[in-house]
């Protein structure tokens, strides 16, 4: 009787730790997949670019402020992959005549587990709160340059390619 | 070298003599300050062809916003590189965004998103009611945010690892700054907060409560581990979730 109980007990707690662990992964899964979409689906603004320094004007701002007739035909040219320290980046432009009229990420760095290894460690109503801003829809980015250079010389190549 | 800047702007009409008086004030202060350039007025004071009294206008402007942060940190902000030349991109980046945006509010535009290089300005709203929605980067995964702020009439600068490898110095020491994969600083304008993102991310676990005590300013700071530590009013500026 005594040892019916210990087994019952034992099976208990193994299905309550299975429960929650498997539980904390779909909870965790479910506030990654939003971010991973919003950013894949984010849309590019190419209102005005440029490259300010150098001694060559760069070509993008002109491409970019350049105005389409009526009736231009439209292509779309898909950019060099070009390498960064975190991966490749490609892109794919839509020119109306010589207008861009979008721009479509083919590629980018692939996405590592970061925010699992930060949600072991940071207080949790901060993190909460950081983490809850992730699925905001993104405007724009502040931080590093690597990755838009790498898209920035991606568009340039489409432009190069403009016949 | 060049960097990317962009400017959306959201208000109407035909703005493009202001776009490109924006991007004039910013090749400007490429060609006083960059150490890339030879003729620049900081090659040729590193030369000794220029001092500090026959430099332009534009230059003692910069050199003394520089000096004054130079002094309030200690040192830790540095007006001078690892080889002792006079080296003023820690400041003159942000600055001439700032410039730049200043420049536009004063053609008459109030709704626009300036971004130089990482380094942005977040002018009025995106659309009536609606703040501008910044992204701060994932030091660990690049195209991944580690957070979104909403923005209105602020300016976000971020300072981090993963652009240049480790090229923050602790101009106390003259060695790389260790401590922070990602320092972001929020601000009233652009050059307070691109020079304290520096600034914090130079003076390690200490900088962001420093900077929030002496600066109208929030933190949002990622330590090497990936702890998160925030300084003034953050949370505030944490966009909603969607």
């Amino acid at each position: 009787m005594n040892r019916k109980w210990r087994g019952t007990a034992l099976f208990l707690a193994i299905f309550v730790v299975m429960g929650a662990t498997f539980g904390l992964k779909l909870y965790l899964g479910s506030m990654h997949s939003p971010l991973a979409t919003s950013l894949a689906a984010a849309p590019v603004s190419p209102t005005a670019t440029a490259k300010p320094g150098g001694g060559s004007p760069s070509p993008v701002p002109s491409a970019a402020a350049t105005t389409s007739g009526p009736g231009a035909a439209a292509t779309t040219i898909t950019g060099d992959t070009e390498s960064t320290p975190y991966g490749n980046v490609q892109v794919s432009v839509r020119f109306s005549g010589r207008k861009i009229t979008n721009v479509t990420v083919l590629q980018v760095p692939d996405s590592g587990n970061y925010d699992q290894q930060v949600a072991q460690v940071v207080p949790p109503t901060l993190l909460q709160e950081v983490l809850s801003s992730q699925s905001a829809t993104v405007n724009t980015v502040s931080g590093g340059t690597y990755t838009s250079n790498g898209y920035l010389q991606s568009v340039q190549s489409a432009i190069d390619k403009l016949p | 070298m060049g960097i990317p800047m962009s400017i959306d702007i959201r208000d109407g009409g035909d703005h493009r003599a202001a776009v490109s008086e924006a991007f004039a004030i910013v090749h400007e202060a490429d060609a006083i300050f960059s150490p890339y350039l030879p003729e620049s007025e900081l090659s040729r004071l590193n030369r000794s062809e220029l001092t500090l009294e026959t430099v332009s206008g534009l230059f003692t402007e910069a050199h003394e916003l520089a000096s004054r942060f130079a002094a309030a940190s200690g040192g830790v902000f540095s007006l001078r590189n690892a080889a002792g030349e006079w080296d003023l991109n820690g400041l003159v980046k942000g600055w001439a965004a700032q410039r730049a945006a200043d420049r536009l509010k004063a053609l008459g535009l109030a709704n626009f998103c300036l971004n130089a290089g990482g380094d942005v300005v977040a002018a009025g709203s995106i659309e009536p009611g609606k703040a501008w929605n910044v992204g701060i980067r994932s030091p660990q995964a690049p195209q991944q945010m580690m957070a979104v702020l909403a923005l209105s009439d602020l300016a976000v600068a971020t300072s981090a690892t993963y652009e240049r490898g480790e090229h923050i110095i602790d101009g106390r020491t003259g060695r790389p700054a260790r401590g922070f994969s990602s320092v972001s600083v929020i601000a009233p304008e652009l050059t307070t907060a691109d020079v304290l993102a520096t600034t914090v991310f130079a003076m390690g676990v200490d900088g962001p409560h420093w900077a929030a005590e002496r600066y109208p300013c929030s933190v949002l700071a990622q330590t090497e581990n990936g702890t998160l530590v925030e300084a003034g009013d953050l949370r505030r500026w944490l966009a909603p979730a969607e």
